[in-house]
C-alpha cells in the first residue's frame, strides 16, 4: 500500500488536502460553497472539450475554471451571486454535454474526471500539482487579513481601503487554480467535498481562526488518507469514502459544538459568557 | 453662531464643505456643510432616506461627491486612504464564523495588510488595552457571532479605534439595541470622545438618547443639513425651514419631539428659551 506508484498517490493526495483545507477555510467562511461546487463541475466540461480536440486536459480545465471564476465574479457584481454562479455552471455544463456527445471513447476518462483517479497517479503529475498547490497556499497567506476582513463584513474592509470586489475576484481565481490542480487527480466531486467538509467541521470545534484553518488542513489530510487506505483495501471508489468521511466530520463537528454549548451553558467560560 | 472661540486649524478634525451628491439622477445631499473639532461628540440626525449613510460614505471616501470637498485634519480627503474609524450599520456577524472578539479588534489594526500577523507582545497588549477601553475584556475570547448586539457594537468600536483615528464614524449604532445597551453605548462613546480626544459622528433616527452628551447636531432632512448645538438647530423655525414645511419642536420632560404641523394653526408654539436648557443639560 505504500510502495511503488502508491507513493505518488500519497504525496499528491496530501498536497490536495492541504490546499483544500486552506482554500476551503475561506470558501466556508465566505459562504461560497456553491461556487466551490460549480467551478470544478463546470471545469470538467473543459477537460472533456480538451480531450476531444486532443489538447492536454489540464489546459481545458484551466481555461474553463478561470473563465468560470471571472464570469461568476463579473455577473455577480450587480446581481445575486447564486444566480450568477448557477448561470455560469449551466453554460459550462451545456458545453460539456455537447463535447461529450461528439466524443467516441469517453466513458472511463470522464468517469475519472468526475470521481478521480487517486490510485493511478503517475510520477510526472506530482510536480505540477505541487507547484499549483504552493501558489494557492501562498496566495491565501498573502491575502489572509484583507480576505478575512472582507469576509467578516465587507463594509469594514472598505473603510480600511480593502476593495471587496477585487478581493472577491482574487479569491475566485484562487478557487479556480485549486480546482484545475486537483481535478485530474481527485475528481470534480472529491475536491468539492474536501473543500467543504473539513473546514465546516473545524469551525465548529474552535473559535480561533488560525487554529480553525490548521485544523481544517489536518482533517482534510486525515480524510484523504483514510479514504485512500479504505479504497485500497475494499476496491470501492475513493470518492465514496471521501464524501462519507467528509460528511461524517461535519456531523461530528456540529455534535461537538452542540455538546459544548450545553456543557458550558451555565458556566463562566467560552462562548456562553457572551450571553 | 455661538462658537466659544474662533477655530484653531489644528483642532479641526473634520470639515465638510458644501457637499452635494447626485446618485442615479437624484440629489441625495445638497450643499451640506459643518465641521467638527477634536473631542466633539456629534449626532447626525435624520429619518430613513435623509442621506445619513451617503454623507458618512462621502466622509469615508467611498462615495465621490458631485460638488464640495471634505477635509480631515486639515488635509483634503484622499480616496480610500483610511485613517477614519468606521462602524457600519446593521451589524450581523455570522455565529458560525470562527473569529474571537480579540481577532476582530486586531484586524482593525492591520486588517488591510498582506500576510498573516506575527504574534507580537505589543500587538497583543494593544488589543487588550482596546478591549478594556470599550468594556469588552470579559468577552475577548468569545466568538463574536455569539455576542449580543450591544457587545458586538463595543467590539466594533474597539476595532475602529485601535488604529488611533482622530475621527470615528458610526452608522446607526443604536438601531436594534435595547434601552440599556443604547445608554451604555452612548456613554461609552461620549467618554471615548473626551478621553481620547476623538471626534465622534454618530447617525441616528432619534435625537433624544444623544441629547445629554451631544456637543453638536447635524440635522439632515431631504438631503439638506442644519448644524450647530442642539439649542441652535432643534428649533421650530430652523427645522421648519429645513423640512420646507411647518414642523413643531415640542419639549416633553427633557426630551424633544419634532411633530409635523400646519403653519396656519397655532399648534403648540415653542419659544427659543424653551429648547435651550435641554441642549445645555449636559
Amino acid at each position: 500500500m505504500f510502495s511503488g506508484f502508491m507513493v505518488n498517490t500519497w504525496t499528491v493526495a496530501t498536497i490536495v488536502a492541504v490546499v483544500a483545507g486552506v482554500v476551503g477555510f475561506f470558501v466556508v467562511l465566505r459562504g461560497s460553497a456553491f461556487v466551490a461546487d460549480a467551478l470544478p463541475t463546470g471545469a470538467f466540461a473543459g477537460a472533456a472539450g480538451a480531450s476531444l480536440i486532443g489538447v492536454n486536459t489540464l489546459v481545458g480545465l484551466g481555461v474553463f475554471s478561470l473563465a468560470g471564476a471571472l464570469g461568476i465574479g463579473w455577473l455577480g457584481r450587480r446581481g445575486r451571486h447564486d444566480v450568477a454562479t448557477a448561470l455560469t455552471l449551466v453554460l459550462m455544463l451545456g458545453l460539456g454535454a455537447l463535447f461529450l456527445s461528439f466524443s467516441v471513447e469517453y466513458a472511463p476518462e470522464i468517469y475519472s474526471l468526475l470521481f478521480g483517479e487517486v490510485l493511478g497517479i503517475s510520477v510526472n503529475e506530482v510536480a505540477p500539482v505541487a507547484a499549483l498547490g504552493a501558489v494557492c497556499v501562498v496566495a491565501i497567506m498573502v491575502m489572509f487579513r484583507p480576505l478575512m476582513l472582507a469576509s467578516v463584513m465587507p463594509e469594514l474592509g472598505e473603510a480600511r481601503g480593502v476593495r471587496s470586489y477585487r478581493i472577491e475576484m482574487y479569491f475566485l481565481v484562487v478557487i479556480a487554480l485549486a480546482t484545475s490542480m486537483a481535478l485530474p487527480v481527485v475528481g470534480a466531486l472529491l475536491i468539492f467535498s474536501l473543500m467543504i467538509g473539513p473546514p465546516a467541521a473545524a469551525r465548529s470545534v474552535t473559535d480561533d481562526p488560525y487554529l480553525a484553518m490548521a485544523l481544517s488542513v489536518v482533517i482534510a489530510m486525515g480524510t484523504v488518507w483514510a479514504a485512500i487506505a479504505a479504497s485500497y483495501a475494499s476496491n470501492w471508489p475513493v470518492g465514496f469514502f471521501v464524501g462519507m468521511i467528509g460528511a461524517f466530520c461535519y456531523g461530528a463537528g456540529r455534535g461537538w459544538a452542540a455538546w459544548r454549548r450545553t456543557r458550558v451553558g451555565h458556566g463562566a467560560t467560552s462562548t456562553a459568557l457572551a450571553r | 453662531m455661538t462658537e466659544r472661540q474662533p477655530y484653531v486649524s489644528s483642532d479641526e478634525v473634520l470639515a465638510v464643505d458644501g457637499i452635494s451628491v447626485w446618485l442615479s439622477g437624484r440629489e441625495i445631499l445638497h450643499d451640506v456643510r459643518f465641521s467638527l473639532r477634536r473631542g466633539q461628540f456629534a449626532g447626525l440626525i435624520g429619518s430613513n432616506g435623509a442621506g445619513k449613510t451617503t454623507l458618512l460614505r462621502v466622509i469615508l471616501g467611498l462615495t465621490a461627491p458631485t460638488a464640495g470637498d471634505v477635509r480631515i485634519g486639515g488635509e483634503p480627503r484622499a480616496r480610500r486612504s483610511g485613517g477614519v474609524g468606521y462602524v457600519p450599520q446593521k451589524i450581523q456577524l455570522d455565529p458560525d464564523m470562527p473569529l474571537r472578539a480579540r481577532d476582530l479588534v486586531g484586524l482593525g489594526l492591520d486588517g488591510h495588510r498582506f500576510g498573516i500577523p506575527l504574534p507580537s507582545r505589543s500587538r497583543r497588549r494593544l488589543v487588550e488595552e482596546m478591549l478594556r477601553a470599550v468594556g469588552a475584556e470579559k468577552f475577548g475570547d468569545a466568538r463574536v457571532g455569539n455576542l449580543s448586539g450591544g457587545e458586538q457594537q463595543r467590539v466594533l468600536i474597539a476595532h475602529a479605534l485601535i488604529s488611533g483615528p482622530k475621527l470615528l464614524l458610526l452608522d446607526e449604532p443604536l438601531a436594534n439595541l435595547d434601552i440599556r445597551s443604547e445608554q451604555e453605548v452612548v456613554s461609552l462613546l461620549a467618554r471615548i470622545a473626551k478621553e481620547q480626544q476623538v471626534a465622534v459622528l454618530l447617525s441616528a433616527h432619534e435625537i433624544n438618547p444623544l441629547l445629554p452628551v451631544m456637543d453638536r447636531v447635524v440635522y439632515l432632512a431631504a438631503g439638506r443639513a442644519a448644524s450647530g448645538t442642539a439649542s441652535e438647530v432643534v428649533r421650530t423655525e430652523v427645522l421648519s425651514e429645513l423640512y420646507g414645511h411647518h414642523v413643531d419642536v415640542i419639549r416633553v420632560h427633557d426630551r424633544l419631539l419634532v411633530v409635523a404641523g400646519r403653519a396656519d394653526e397655532p399648534g403648540a408654539p415653542v419659544s427659543h428659551d424653551d429648547a435651550a436648557p435641554v441642549a445645555r443639560a449636559w
